[in-house]
């Protein structure tokens, strides 16, 4: 049996300002190694919000998540970070990279904040998922000056910098083209078959979607497909 | 490993807004340079006006007081000793100015390890004679060259040459504005008459201005074989014992001690001077408060510059915690930043201070009053950069302390979901 990276059970979130309206009701799923899952669903269903739970970034929720089989609720916010550097690699609908570093640099900094290599070890390990992505030659131009394809990448390779246990997208597609677009969904896809990554992707892309491992759909709360 | 990188992110994130920097850091720069000019001019002035007193002042001064006895009579009486006895108009008896035994006393002094120096002195009130009219004045009697030695006689005078004044034999060094009075030049002979009658020519040998005009129209000096021959007095006549201890600050338990053991009136320059000491710190007070003031409104520059960085930077400071940096981190890298603020601007701002203290130290001052000094007094205490410096750290910590405790409690997930 495949091996249980992310385990989500029973959990509930509450908005509570202005009114106390349910987004979440008893979510409850898991995710094996090497899976690429996508997450689909209408505006408002839910799926951005169960997203920031599964990320643990967003710890006002009910229930009970796993990552690695070890639970992540209930733990603070020191710890939930280290776990995030480590475990979780993240791409956003925004790029939202440094624009103080270079494209190298902000792939590094998770990596230096680890702390497991060598600043050396770093930089090497930076420049091979930068050239892996096809963007080596970025490595020493600033981040702004980067075009929005591009900084995507630069996303994912920094997503990858401490081999994750599982990579979280968020709309990573959203904000992008369709030639660029197209181009991190392969890059996803060969992630996922070539190098066995875990994948978590919400997106509102049926095409995105159709095309991934596995599908879960929410709807007002709730998953009605998975 | 880890604090580099925080150091690392902090430095980037100056950089990448330099202009700001340098405006926060220029606030500190000022405020600083002007914290160690104000107070190193206005200790300088403090040092300066406290030495025109107490650099002549004795630490010490041994005297008899001409007063009533503490214990008269009837308090002896055997009749009368329990009860409270009310006396009226008492007067001092046979009391004499002369310190009985001078000779041992000053011998026992000097022998104290305490002491710096010991001079004696013989203070007599005189008439000088300028044609019909009688002006009062005092002559001190002095040991010159012991006097120049603790008390900077010879910087005071400024005309004519003090040690004269121990050479030349009925010789008189004048205050300037009684000379002006007398219209007496150097090389005159003065006409002085004494509380016994006794009139006596002395031959003028130089000026002296202390800076106190009241001062230097009253008071003149001559070597204390000129005024025991003034008074008729034989050679072991003085009135006065001056002490001049190693440590100010000892003086007044030292006059408690040397009252008891000689029996005899002791004054401590604390006492005698308390007004100069309360200016002083008054002024002191004053200028750190001035100086602090200017420290905090530096302050608030850079909590400004701070806040309005961390809401430029939500972006970043989502995504370093998304990446996984802890809100301490985030926290530890704006307080860098503000403390690296502080730390350039504050170094840069001793160094501006020296800067300006020596340029004030160069202007020139001449005044009539203050013979000694040629240019602006400043106090180079090491001390006033010291404080400078920490409290450059302080306020700059604190400055940056609530913005890094904002920016540490940034929600990523709100940042990143509220584009």
């Amino acid at each position: 049996m495949a091996e249980t990276i992310l385990d989500a059970r029973h959990i509930s979130k509450e908005f509570h300002d202005p009114v106390t309206v349910k987004v979440l009701h008893d979510i409850t799923f898991s995710i094996n190694k090497g899976e690429f899952v996508s997450v689909i669903g209408k505006s408002g269903c839910g799926k951005s919000t169960l997203l920031y739970i599964l990320s643990t970034m967003d710890t006002d929720y009910a229930g009970e998540l796993l990552i690695d089989k070890e639970l992540m609720t209930g733990r603070k916010d020191v710890e939930l970070a280290a776990i995030r550097n480590e475990k979780i690699g993240f791409v956003f609908q925004f790029h939202y990279l440094l624009n103080e570093f270079t494209v190298l640099r902000n792939v590094m900094l998770p990596g230096l904040k680890l702390g497991r290599y060598t600043e050396q070890e770093v930089e090497h390990r930076a420049m091979e998922r930068l050239n892996m992505l096809g963007i080596g030659h970025l490595a020493t131009k600033s981040a702004y000056r980067v075009s929005g394809g591009e900084k995507q990448r630069v996303a994912i390779a920094r997503a990858l910098i401490n081999d994750p246990h599982i990579i979280m997208g968020d709309e990573p597609t959203g904000n992008l083209d369709m030639r660029n677009s197209e181009m991190v969904f392969e890059i996803f896809k060969e992630l996922a078959e070539v190098h066995n990554q875990t994948l978590l992707i919400v997106t509102h892309d049926p095409g995105f979607a159709e095309r991934s491992g596995r599908i879960i759909e929410m709807e007002d709360g709730r998953i009605i497909r998975m | 490993m880890r604090s580099k990188l925080i150091f690392g992110i902090a430095k980037s994130l100056l950089l990448a807004r330099w202009r700001q920097t340098l405006v926060a850091a220029v606030g500190v720069t000022f405020s600083i340079a002007m914290f160690i000019t104000l107070l190193s001019f206005m200790n300088g002035l403090n040092d300066l006006l406290d030495g025109l007193i107490l650099n002549r002042t004795p630490h010490v001064r041994l005297y008899n007081e001409i007063k009533p006895s503490e214990n008269q009579p009837v308090n002896a009486a055997p009749g009368f000793k329990d009860s409270y006895n009310f006396i009226s108009s008492v007067k001092a008896g046979v009391t004499r100015q002369e310190i009985y035994n001078s000779g041992p006393i000053l011998q026992t002094i000097k022998n104290d390890p305490r002491v710096l120096g010991v001079t004696p002195r013989l203070s007599t009130q005189v008439f000088y004679n300028e044609g019909t009219i009688d002006i009062t004045g005092v002559i001190n009697g002095v040991d010159v060259e012991e006097e120049m030695r603790l008390f900077n006689f010879g910087d005071y005078v400024t005309e004519g040459s003090a040690i004269d004044a121990e050479q030349v034999a009925n010789s008189i060094i004048l205050g300037k504005g009684l000379a002006e009075i007398l219209v007496a030049d150097i090389g005159d002979v003065v006409q002085v008459t004494t509380a016994q009658g006794e009139r006596f020519p002395l031959k003028v040998v130089g000026y002296f201005q202390s800076g106190i005009q009241e001062y230097d129209k009253v008071q003149s000096y001559a070597s204390i074989a000129t005024t025991q021959k003034l008074l008729g007095k034989p050679a072991n006549y003085i009135t006065d014992i001056q002490v001049k201890l190693h440590d100010l600050d000892m003086a007044p338990a030292v006059a408690k001690e040397y009252a008891q053991l000689f029996a005899i009136d002791a004054e401590d320059i604390q006492t005698a001077n308390a007004q100069f000491d309360t200016g002083s710190s008054i002024r002191s007070l004053i200028s750190y408060a001035v100086g602090v003031t200017l420290l905090i409104v530096a302050g608030f520059g850079i909590f400004n510059i701070l806040n309005m960085m961390i809401y430029e930077k939500m972006d970043s400071i989502a995504i370093l915690k998304a990446t996984g940096f802890s809100g301490s981190d985030v926290n530890r890298i704006f307080l860098v930043i503000a403390l690296s603020i502080g730390l350039f601007g504050g170094v840069v701002g001793l160094l501006f201070g020296l800067i300006f203290s020596v340029i004030i130290d160069n202007i020139p001052f001449n005044t009539a009053a203050l013979p000694t000094i040629k240019t602006y007094p400043i106090n180079y205490s090491l001390i006033f950069y010291f404080i400078g410096g920490s409290f450059a750290l302080i306020t700059t910590y604190f400055a940056g302390f609530f913005p890094a405790r904002k920016a540490s409690r940034v929600d990523p997930v709100e940042i990143i979901r509220g584009k």
